[in-house]
């Protein structure tokens, strides 16, 4: 795949028929040895780097490396439309996302069978067969092109829970959440029905070495105060992990899913650091899927980050085996393209942040953590003790013990009652017959296989696990509904190449701005929908508002839709120079020196550009090497050319900001001019910038070159030297 | 009523308990809690289980449905739904696969129903 190739997917929709997985099971990543250098630094918990890859933006400072942390980092991609999913997914493995979730779409949990085919999903994606060969063929070119596998997940639960593990086992999904009390409490599936269905589903699991991740952090987004219900939480854990291992699952292919209960302004690490190391302390041996927090998220992503750094501290405390993220926009809308790599980032960026923190740092042995941690454990004990108490998990859940908002054994008595007759799916639950038989592979219950059978699937000629090509792909059911008609509604766009801004889906023409008002929220929320519908955007939602001072302002965020489409064929695009690199510039400036005379002409107080483009701390010329004579603001071009031949300079940079009556084009034209009366035009490189500056308009008015707005010292340096090279 | 939290009343078996006792304790309560779960998963079969079953045997989701409504109507998803699309199969000559697809437009049950009357409970 050319990396500078977008992915073809109605190619990818084609032939699914005969698609069959590359590999099955979850796989973990490379770590690499204690200090294994890096660029210029030695790590203590990372992995394998990628083949190909985004790197954090200050990367560029050394060396380009992009440290990929020793654990899976998990992000979620379900819009509902997965043929736009799978772009998503491209663009977060670059980033270091290597277990892709796909969420479910609403009620699917609530159908009674396998969904086919590729309808839409409304805040989620119908998993279907289709959908899943889809993405799992387009993952395998993505892994491929990052050198790295990445792990395919989504969910088996609801009343379909063994027919979905079995479609997951067939098609290589590597990883899925299973836990029978999600379905209870959450989905109010039938208790007795979850629980004999779960065991079926895990075994099948169990099966293809799929990583199981468990639900018990639903508890603490449904708690009314997530921090009290941090015993039932472990007992959750417990339950689940207990039940799968018995349904014959290996411990270190069952994933707590755990999630640091609070979030500031409460006092996170101190609530949220003991109920970490006491679940690590209980759960030895299992693995830990560090969720972020997303109970007390809104609209704000500048604040869901600083918590889920927050989360992300805990993690490189204690330990994680998958970081999962939680997009910073996820309080306000269904995830945005750009912000599932923000939240990978987050993620990227802190653990390779924190790689060996644990070297410089301990957590105490003593004091409130141990004492908290010996506490919630007790807590954890007396609940399972009282559930044995009233007579097992059924009547502990008719009784109303989960997520009672009580730290226990407090109770408030408000906690989620389910009844073992009630919920969806009542008395669907069957004795085996003493001659109960299923002829296939990976059955849980009792099998009474006919005498002298020896595998049960040999009396049909093997199953589809064993034979995958007797499994019946269904491709489409619905004529309308379906991934390729809404491609077709689009498909002239696509063939022309246009432009349109998106956030979530092909060209939906979703944009966001951000703004300041003087004044109060309220008033500032309606005068940008009144600006925003001057502009021509359509569909405009204030979706972040944040008082700076119930008088002098407000930051506001809004989104909105525009329909305009741009050719890019049509744009005048100026060719990119590429740049030297910073030590080849150093070397040459090192064995020539090189001096130039720097400053803001004509009646121009502009001081900030220049100084940004010489001084060493910005980053400037001068920190190549470059001896540099800054003259100041509103200098006279004559004194500029004078200062230049009496330092003998290699090249006259003129900052020029004032762009009125054209004075810009005025002052480089009357630089060139005086150089050539002086006689020392074709000795001096010529250099203007600003803001209104183009290389062309530079280059017209007799410059060598021109910088505009966002240069930095490297590209001024890289050309200096490169153009001193030709005279 | 709200439960007044009396922690330090309870834990009072507990609390001479070393951390590994305490950890022992923890998983053995566990297994108390889902053994009996386990076993109920162990005896018993749902539509759902019985629609995995013959999905893996090789039919799409849509038949597996079919012929498990049909199972359930005349009261032998107990028997197994592979079970009984074999049995049909045995009872009409015919491969398992058409066997299957004929329960699930209601033929050939009779004849299967006849063959399990005798079977065990």
């Amino acid at each position: 795949m050319d990396v500078n190739k977008k992915l073809n997917i109605p190619e990818l929709l084609k032939d699914l028929e005969h698609y069959r997985p590359r590999r099955k099971g979850w796989t973990w990543r490379k770590p690499l040895p204690r200090d294994a250098q890096l660029g210029p630094f030695k790590y203590k918990q990372i992995s394998e780097s990628l083949k190909n890859y985004v790197p954090l933006p200050a990367a560029k400072y050394f060396g380009g490396i992009d440290p990929q942390p020793e654990c899976i980092i998990t992000t979620e991609i379900a819009s509902g439309r997965f043929e736009d999913d799978i772009r998503r997914m491209r663009m977060a493995a670059w980033h270091g996302a290597d277990h892709i979730m796909v969420i479910r779409t609403a009620g699917q949990s609530h159908y009674d069978g396998l969904i086919e085919g590729s309808p839409e999903g409304i805040g989620g994606v119908p998993i279907t067969r289709k959908q899943l060969r889809a993405s799992r063929k387009a993952l395998d070119i993505i892994e491929d092109e990052v050198g790295r596998p990445i792990n395919f997940h989504s969910y088996v639960s609801g009343v379909a829970g063994p027919d979905i593990a079995v479609l997951f086992a067939e098609e290589g999904v590597n990883g899925a959440h299973q836990d029978p009390q999600y379905n209870v409490l959450y989905r109010n599936v039938n208790m007795i029905r979850s629980f004999v269905d779960a065991a079926e589903a895990k075994k099948l699991m169990a099966s293809v070495d799929m990583l199981q991740i468990d639900g018990a952090h639903n508890a603490n987004a449904t708690a009314r105060e997530a921090w009290k219900v941090m015993p039932e939480l472990m007992v959750q854990h417990g339950i689940n992990c207990a039940f799968s291992l018995k349904a014959g699952m290996k411990k270190d292919l069952i994933s707590l899913s755990t999630v640091p209960p609070t979030a500031t302004p409460a006092p996170e690490l101190f609530l949220d650091l003991p109920y970490a190391v006491a679940l690590r302390d209980l759960f030895q041996g299992f693995k830990m899927r560090a969720q972020m927090n997303s109970k007390y998220m809104e609209a704000d992503p500048r604040e869901a980050t600083v918590n889920h750094t927050m989360n992300l501290l805990i993690s490189r405390l204690t330990s994680v085996d998958i970081q999962s993220t939680i997009t910073p926009d996820e309080g306000r809308n269904v995830p945005w393209h750009y912000n599932n790599i923000a939240a990978t980032n987050t993620a990227k960026q802190m653990l390779i942040g924190l790689d060996g923190i644990t070297d410089l740092v301990e957590l105490k042995k003593d004091g409130p953590l141990r004492e908290t941690v010996r506490e919630l454990k007790e807590r954890a004990i007396l609940f399972l003790e009282e559930i044995i108490e009233v007579g097992g998990y059924f009547k502990a859940v008719e009784a109303g013990f989960f997520v009672d908002s009580a730290q226990y054994p407090a109770r408030n008595y408000d906690g989620i009652v389910r009844h073992a007759d009630g919920g969806v799916g009542p008395d669907s639950v069957f004795a085996r017959d003493k001659d109960y038989f299923a002829p296939v592979c990976h059955m849980y219950g009792d099998n009474h296989l006919p005498a002298g059978a020896k595998k049960a699937c040999d009396l049909i000629g093997g199953c589809t696990l064993c034979h995958p090509e007797k499994i019946i792909y269904i491709d489409e059911l619905d004529e309308e509904d379906n991934a390729a008609k809404r491609m077709e509604t689009m498909a002239e766009h696509r063939a022309k190449g246009l432009l349109r801004p998106e956030v979530e889906w092909y060209a939906d023409g979703v944009i966001s701005m951000q703004l300041f008002y003087p004044t109060s929220v309220r008033v500032a929320e309606y005068a940008a929908l009144a600006l925003a519908e001057k502009m021509g955007i359509k569909e405009a939602e204030v979706i972040n508002r944040l008082p700076m001072h119930p008088a002098e302002g407000t930051f506001l965020e809004l989104k909105g839709k525009i329909d305009i489409d741009i050719d890019p064929n049509k744009l005048d695009i100026p060719e990119e120079v590429p740049l030297l690199s910073e030590e080849e510039i150093r070397a040459d400036v090192k064995n020539k020196p090189m001096t130039i005379v720097g400053a803001t002409v004509g009646q121009d107080e502009h001081s900030v550009g220049m100084r940004e483009i010489i001084d060493i701390k910005h980053g400037g010329i001068e920190g190549f090497g470059i001896t540099c004579h800054y003259l100041g603001t509103s200098v006279p071009l004559e004194k500029v050319v004078d200062a230049a031949i009496e330092t003998a300079a290699d090249a006259i940079l003129i900052s020029t900001i004032i762009t009125h009556a054209e004075i810009h084009r005025i002052n480089m034209r009357k630089l060139h001019d005086l150089c050539k009366e002086k006689g020392i035009r074709d000795k001096v490189i010529l250099v203007a910038g600003g803001t209104q500056v183009t290389n062309d308009i530079a280059v017209e008015e007799g410059m060598d070159a021109g910088f505009g707005r966002g240069t930095h010292g490297h590209a001024v340096a890289s050309f200096l030297v490169e153009k001193r090279r030709k005279l | 009523m709200e439960r007044k939290d009396d922690f330090q009343e309870r834990r009072k078996h507990l609390a001479n308990l070393s951390d590994e006792q305490l950890y022992q304790r923890f998983w053995d309560l566990l297994d108390q809690v889902v053994d009996p779960l386990a076993e109920l998963a162990k005896t018993h079969t749902s539509p759902a289980i019985e629609r995995s079953v013959l999905l893996r045997m090789g039919f799409s989701s849509l038949e597996a449905k079919g012929i498990v409504e049909k199972c359930q109507q005349f009261g032998l998803l107990g028997k197994g739904a592979g079970n009984v699309v074999l049995k049909a199969s045995a009872i009409s000559g015919r491969p398992y696969r058409e066997a299957g697809l004929q329960l699930a437009e209601g033929r050939l049950w009779s004849q299967v129903e006849a063959e399990f009357a005798g079977g065990a409970k």
